[in-house]
Order: structure tokens, then sequence, then C-alpha cells
């Protein structure tokens, strides 16, 4: 029997961003908050001299600890899938922070085109140009309602940057002033103005300058150390949550956060949850924690197996299309949606080993509204960047094509190449189909005898479509640049998702919207089954823009906390009335 | 932050180096294949000691400068690899895919095939940090119900005896296109290797290679830092703010762990 424990204000499951948000403004409020976070008790001190690339950017040490659970991947409903059993590529954290302390820093905010998808493509190219079985839709937030969440995320972080020239509207300018500009970036923007395009530093953060937040806390100026993508910052110049929101909530002694507390379900009876069901995994007692509010950020994934496992909401059924939980599952997959060309300089070095995790350049000439889709074979578009994060010797040795990959030849070009590198990167939108989704898997458990959460997912042309058409742009661009070789990968029709496709941007399955015919959040997180239940993270995004999710997830979690503190002041009850029409 | 002294260090090293590899090295080799010890199994580990410990010392080896001494590192013992026999066979493994020449030291030299031994007497060789339920399915190394340990001794072993039946020659003794062969065999998947495709364990061996030649001493490979010193790589500075909009490209004296992380 589990032991019961006292009940508490709200009980947030995970640490990151999202649960870190609401922990420091629920805090602040009075409220009493327990987080409770399934890996280790990390701290900036941790990172102190964690320059150690076989450790962090090759062996992933921050990421999660997959001896306790995984995820399944397979790409179509035919097939067994097989477990994610090593770290391969970048995936989500463990620890206090979660993954949010080994991200690089890029922030961005999605376009209004994002939040009104459905409508502005209906609008702009007819109905029947939506594949029917691509099930995007309007977010139930607009751009202008969120811009003001979006405002605070990048105030507390600190965001570096300049305003996007083709962007949306911004109530203020970011609160520190770009990055330094290195010479690959000067490149790029040079190149991208010749060719017309309206190139901007990236938002990063990474600090500027030497940073207090309206919170009160203090970010240190980034040194460019280097080791900054997939490290905790050696400086406490990296907005991380423990650097900033998980500090400002312990400062108000409301607030604890218990680590090494698995939670494997979230309690409830008819219409409310009444807490979550955790295990301390250093002794393997079984406790409950009973809560007024019940917050769960626990990543996508986290997000959708608990809903899965504690048997909230209807879980999406990809025959029939009914049903929202594990629904519209999108990503930055890797081998596809985040591919880049290389260039190659002869004559010019680069102190390429010198970075910051969110030092670049971006544009977005070819991203949402700006691109017209009557012209192109595929929906929506793509941003294409320069970034200098710092390239480590295990995990950089660019060489032309035709070089083997490994004896002689290979070590010659290797290290003459190292540093006459340069890549035009992009990252495109991915729009959710039926096909795709998340569920539970039938034959692999976690520790706890649960079963894990299983990916179905397959490309279509859309995707792959996108992809050439981007990778023929960066080319123009790095040609543009004076690179004397230009290697692009190949993207063909046999390229599909697999387990190196998995990414850290992976989003959707306990979507949001303005009905529960159509979404399982409203747009303050708020489930329209459960009203004292959030669930806050990726997991609320019907689709992925083509930008970094962490920006958008700040700001919906500022908005879910003020939804928070509403039902918790107020007599309860859904915050949104669903929307009428779109009742059944 | 130049360093005006790098070429110099690199020219002394190069001379180093190429002493010890023509001293005992290519001594002790010829003398266990002419002896025949080679082809006969296994070899005591006192009787290798005693014929190889005195006879062969030559001049070279009696009169070490500093610098080779200070490489003999006491953590350069196996830990892992419990046959000598499979352990020249990764040595020779990891310098074909890292060879030495002008531009510095290749694989032995930089101590690789001691890193990897390292490497996989710990977490990374019983797969410990991983996912372990059943089934297994799947042919990478990853999915193998075979812990990487398992497998390294699996394809090694392999290498020699193919080497014996193609060239009837072990593998460590074998000329380099032979040995480039068998590699090559492996990379494409020819290889029988049980429930493991050989050219996704020739993957991990090659990204062993690398990852041995550049990380942090601290794990035993990347000798001298010599691996960054080729790659032009700094190691562990903790600030580049000064250089960062500067064009020219910089080279720096590389940094380890051991002098960047406090101590007491
Ligand atoms: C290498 C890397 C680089 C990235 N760079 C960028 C970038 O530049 N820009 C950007 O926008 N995004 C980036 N991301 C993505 C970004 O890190 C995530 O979007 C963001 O951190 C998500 O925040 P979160 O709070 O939703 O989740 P997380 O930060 O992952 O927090 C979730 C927490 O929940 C805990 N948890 C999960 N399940 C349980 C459970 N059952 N019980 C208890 N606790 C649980 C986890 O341990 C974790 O601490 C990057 C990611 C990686 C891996
Ligand atoms: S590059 Fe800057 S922000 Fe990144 S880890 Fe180093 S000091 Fe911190």
């Amino acid at each position: 029997m589990a032991i019961k424990l006292d009940k508490t204000d709200a009980v947030i499951v995970g640490t990151g961003w999202a649960g870190g948000i609401a922990a420091a403004e629920l805090t602040k409020q009075g409220y009493k908050v327990v987080a409770l976070e399934r890996g280790e008790d990390i701290s900036s001190e941790d990172f102190i001299g964690s320059k150690d690339e076989l450790k962090y950017e090759v062996r992933h040490d921050l990421y999660q600890d997959r001896t306790k659970e995984t995820i399944t991947t397979r790409n179509t409903t035919d097939e067994d899938a097989k477990p994610l059993r090593d770290q391969p590529t970048d995936t989500n954290g463990d620890g206090t922070g979660g993954t949010s302390t080994h991200w690089a820093g890029w922030t961005f905010r999605f376009l209004p085109f994002d939040f009104e998808i459905r409508s502005k493509i209906e609008e702009k190219y007819g109905e029947d140009r939506i594949p029917e079985d691509m099930s995007i839709q309007d977010w139930g937030i607009i751009y202008d309602e969120l811009e003001p969440y979006y405002d605070k995320f990048e105030k507390t972080a600190g965001i570096s940057g300049e305003e996007n020239p083709l962007g949306p509207e911004r109530s203020d300018d970011y609160p520190n002033p770009p990055m330094k500009e290195t010479p690959s970036i000067r490149m790029f923007k040079e190149a991208a103005e010749a060719l017309g395009y309206h190139p901007y530093r990236t938002p990063s953060a990474n600090m500027s300058q030497q940073y207090e937040n309206p919170d009160g806390e203090t970010i240190n100026a980034c040194v460019y150390c280097s080791f900054c993508e997939m490290y905790g910052c050696d400086f406490g110049a990296k907005a991380d949550p423990i650097v900033t929101v998980l500090k400002t909530a312990k400062k108000t002694d409301n607030f604890e956060i218990r680590n090494h507390a698995y939670v494997t379900r979230v309690l409830h009876d008819d219409d409310k949850a009444s807490g979550v069901l955790y295990v301390d995994t250093q002794t393997g007692e079984e406790y409950e924690q009973p809560a007024d509010i019940v917050v769960v950020a626990a990543y996508t994934y986290g997000n959708t197996r608990l809903m899965l496992l504690s048997e909230i909401g209807e879980p999406y059924n990809p025959e029939t299309g009914e049903g929202i939980i594990g629904k519209n599952i999108t990503a930055h997959y890797g081998n596809l949606l985040f591919t880049g060309v290389d260039g190659f300089f002869e004559d010019k070095k680069f102190n390429s080993f010198a970075g910051t995790g969110a030092l670049g350049a971006t544009l977005d000439d070819y991203n949402g509204h700006q691109i017209d889709n009557n012209e192109t074979d595929f929906l929506h578009g793509f941003q294409l960047n320069i970034s200098q994060g710092g390239a480590e010797p295990i995990s950089n040795n660019p060489v032309p094509k035709d070089t083997p990959s490994w004896g002689k030849e290979f070590k010659e070009n290797s290290l003459y190449y190292t540093n006459r590198h340069l890549g035009v990167g992009s990252m495109e939108a991915c729009l959710p189909r039926e096909h795709n989704f998340m569920d539970l898997d039938p034959r692999y458990n976690d520790i706890f005898g649960d079963p894990l959460l299983r990916l179905t997912v397959k490309f279509t042309d859309q995707e792959r479509n996108l992809a050439k058409y981007k990778i023929e742009k960066a080319k123009e661009i790095m040609e543009e640049m004076g690179a004397d070789i230009v290697e692009a990968p190949e993207i063909t029709d046999e390229t599909e998702f697999n387990q190196d496709s998995i990414h850290s941007h992976t989003t959707g399955g306990v979507i949001m919207g303005d009905s529960p015919e159509t979404s399982a959040v409203n747009n303050y997180s708020q489930m329209w089954e459960k009203e004292n239940l959030f669930v806050v993270g990726g997991s609320s995004f019907p689709h992925i823009g083509a930008y970094n999710p962490t920006g958008t997830i700040g700001a919906l979690a500022y908005r879910a906390t003020e939804g928070m503190v509403e039902y918790l002041e107020g007599d309860g009850g859904l915050l949104i009335e669903p929307k009428e029409e779109d009742k059944a | 932050m130049v360093d005006d002294n790098f070429k110099d260090d690199q020219e002394q090293k190069e001379k180093v180096d190429s002493k010890t590899d023509d001293g005992q090295g290519v001594s002790r080799r010829s003398f266990i294949k002419n002896s025949g010890i080679a082809a006969g199994g296994v070899v005591g580990g006192a009787l290798l000691g005693g014929l190889l410990g005195n006879p062969f010392e030559t001049e070279e080896t009696t009169s070490q400068t500093d610098s080779q001494k200070q490489e003999k590192n006491p953590t350069e013992a196996r830990m892992f690899f419990t046959r000598y026999e499979d352990f020249v066979v990764l040595e020779q493994a990891t310098e074909r895919i890292f060879p030495k020449d002008n531009n510095g030291p290749g694989a032995i030299e930089l101590g690789v095939p001691y890193f990897i031994d390292k490497q996989l007497a710990g977490s990374r060789g019983t797969n410990a940090n991983e996912y372990r339920e059943g089934p297994f399915v799947g042919s990478k190394v990853v999915d193998s119900r075979l812990t990487r340990g398992q497998i390294f001794i699996i394809a090694l072993r392999k290498m020699n005896s193919l080497s014996n039946e193609r060239f009837d020659t072990p593998f460590n003794e074998a000329e380099e296109e032979q040995q480039m062969d068998i590699l090559k065999d492996f990379e494409a998947g020819e290889i029988d290797m049980k429930d493991v495709d050989s050219s996704d364990f020739f993957t991990l061996l090659r990204d062993s290679t690398i990852e041995g030649a550049y990380a942090d001493p601290l794990y035993g490979g990347n000798r001298n830092m010599d691996g960054w010193r080729m790659k032009e790589y700094p190691g562990s500075v903790a600030s580049y703010a000064d250089i960062m909009e500067q064009d020219e490209f910089v080279k720096m004296d590389p940094v380890s762990l051991t002098d960047y992380q406090q101590k007491s």
C-alpha cells in the first residue's frame, strides 16, 4: 500500500522549464508546491568543470536514465516496435531542471500563422489543399493572445536577440542585445542579404551581458566557453530552470523538490484529479501525494504516457480517428527535418571550436505565410540558419563526401577540413498525420512493470519535398558564402523515420484546442475532462512550427500558471467554455 | 594565446615517437613470430616475461629520454581484455582506422587501444546504462542481447581467424593491406557475427577509435593531447570571448581537464 502524504496546494510532475515556471508562479502567490522529479538532485555546481565531450556530448550523460524507462518505435501499425536502448540522439533529460538544463538556448516565437494554421491554409489555398489525413488544427489561441506570455518568458530567461524583420509584432524588445558576431555569422548574413533575404541574430538564452530577471535572479554573462548544448553551463550564464524559476520558487519557502520521485499515475475520480502516485526509486517505497491541483510537466513523452497509464482522456485510435491522447505527434526528425548543407573552404580557417549554444543567425523568408505554397509541393515552410555552437573533436569530423570514413585519407581530410568547414542548417515545420501517433507498447515495460510509450511514425512526401526544397535554398546561400565544396544529404523516397530520427523537439499527444472534440486541453493547458489537472509542455502543440519549441513551451507555461492561479482563487470549473459549434 | 612553441614541440615529439616504435616493439614481434610462440596458442605471462624481459633490451630501451619515461603510464595495463592475443588485434585494427602519418601519431601511440579497454571494462562494455529488457530484436550492436564487451571479443577473434584462414598469419602480423581487406569486409556487413551486423560493429569500432583519439586524456586515450594538437583543438578553455569576432585562426596549446578542473 502506498503511504498517503499530507495534501498540498499543487503537485508538479517534472522540474524543467514547464514545471519550473509553474513552481515559481504558484509559490510567489503563496501556494504550497511539491515538485516530483524522477532524476537526480542537480545544481549548478554539478556543471562546474564539466568540459568533457565524451561524457556529455557523446554519451549524453544528462539524458534520461534508460535503465528505468524508454520509448519504443516503429513505422506502421502492422509492425512490432523496438525499444530505444541507449542514448543515440538528442532526447529528453532527467534530474532537476530536466532537458531544460542541457538545451542550447535558441528561443523563438512561433508565427501567427502557426496558431491558426488550418484557417490560414484554407483561406489562402482552399480546403482541398489539405490532405485528408493531415490532422492540422488551429490551436485555440492566437499569437496576439500569447504575445504577453512570450514577452514574460523572454524576460525571465534574459533572451539576447534582435527583432526578426519578418517576425510578428512584439510588445517590447528582447531584454538583452544579441551575442557577439563571428566571421561565419557575418558571412551568412552578407550572403543572405545579397540573395534578398532578411537574416537576424538568433535569439539566445546564453546571456550577452550579465542580467537580472524580473524575479531578481542574476544570470551571468556568457564567456563563450563552447561546452554549451548537451552540457549544463559552467558559469551560470545559460538561462535554465535551476538559475531562474526553481531558484525563485525556493526563495519563497513554499516549495519542495523531491528527487528520485518517479510518478507512475495521476489519481482521479470523476471530474477531478486527486493527486499522484509515485515511487521513491532509492527506497522502493510508494507514496500518494494528494493536491488541489495536479500539474503534469514531464515532457511530451511523460505527459502523454501518464495520461494513458492513468486512463485520463480517450486514447487516440488511428483506425477510427477517434480519441485524442497520443494524437498529432510531430517533431524535427534528425535525418530529414533537421538537415542542412556542408561547405568546405580551401583557403579559409575558422575558429570553429569556439562557440555558444545559440550563437547564430536565422532567416524566415520561407517560413509559414512568407512562402507561397501555391508554388510548392508541400505546405508550411522552414527557416535557414547558421550556428556556431563550438565544434568538439569527437563529434565533428567533417569531410567531403568522397572521403572514406576511416583510414589514411579520412585522417588527412578530417584534420585538414576540421576548421575549414561551415554548415547552413535548417528546421522545417512538421505537420501531423493520422497515421502518426503515440500509444502504450504491448511488449515492453518499465522497471515498475508498466508499458512503455510507443511511437508510430512514417514520413510522407510533405516532409521529403519540403526537405529537398530547403536544401536547394541552403546550398545557394553556402555557395554565395564562397565555399569551394558544397554538399547536401541525399533525400530519397527511402529516407524514413528510424531511431536515429528521434530528436528533442518532439511534440503532441495531449494537444490543445478550443473544444474537447478536437483537443485534450484548453489554452490554459487545463484538461477539459479534469478541471484541476494541467498538462503543460510541448505535448500541447497540435503541430511543431519551423522553430525550436521552448520559447513557445515557456509562453504556454506562463499562460497555464495564470489559469492555475485563477482556478485556485475561484470556485473551480473550466476556465474556458468549450466552443459550441465544434460539438458533435 | 597563440602558441609559438607548438611546432617545435611537435617535432620533438615526432622524434621520440619514432624511436619508441622502432625499438623493442618490432624486436618483440619478430621474436614471437620466429619462435613460433604466436602459432602455438597460450603462452604464460611468466614465460613471455622471462623471454622478453632482458634479452631484447636494446640500447634505445635502456637509455630512455625523459619524455619516454613519462609515457610509461601505470594506468596502461589491460583491464578488460584478458587475452593479449585479442588486444594486439585491437591495436592493429584501430591503427588502420586512424594511422600514424605526417600529421602525427596514430591510434596506438595515442593510447586508443587502452582507451577502448577501459571503456569496455566499465558501463559502456556491459551496457549498464541502457534499457535491457527483452525481446532483443534487430541486428545493431545496441539491440543485441550480447554486451559491447562480448561483441568486441567475438569480432576481434573473427578478425584473427579470418587472417589465419586467408593469409596464414595472425591479424596483428598481417600486412596492412591484408588487415584492411578484413576490416573492409566487416564494414560491408559481409562477416557473419551471430545476431550482430558486422557493419554496425565496424561503426562501433570506428567511432570508439575516434573517441579514443580525441576524448580528454583522462579516459586513457589522446595521449599527451596529441590528438587535439593535430586537430588544432584547444580542449578545456574557459573562455573564447576575446577571439569570437576575430577573422584570424588562433592556435593554442591545449588544456585538459586535469588542469582545468578545481583541485585541492
Ligand atoms: C541537446 C538539446 C538541445 C536543445 N536545444 C534547444 C534549443 O536550443 N531551443 C529550444 O527551444 N529547445 C531546445 N531543446 C528542447 C528543450 O530542451 C525542451 O523543449 C525543453 O527543455 C522542454 O521543457 P519541459 O519542461 O517541457 O521538459 P523537460 O525539461 O524535459 O522536463 C521534464 C521533467 O520531467 C521529469 N519527468 C518525466 N517523467 C517523470 C515522471 N514520471 N516522474 C517524475 N518526473 C518525471 C523529467 O525527469 C524532467 O526533469 C533542446 C533539447 C536538447 C536535448
Ligand atoms: S557558452 Fe556561455 S552559456 Fe554556454 S555554457 Fe559556456 S558560458 Fe555558459
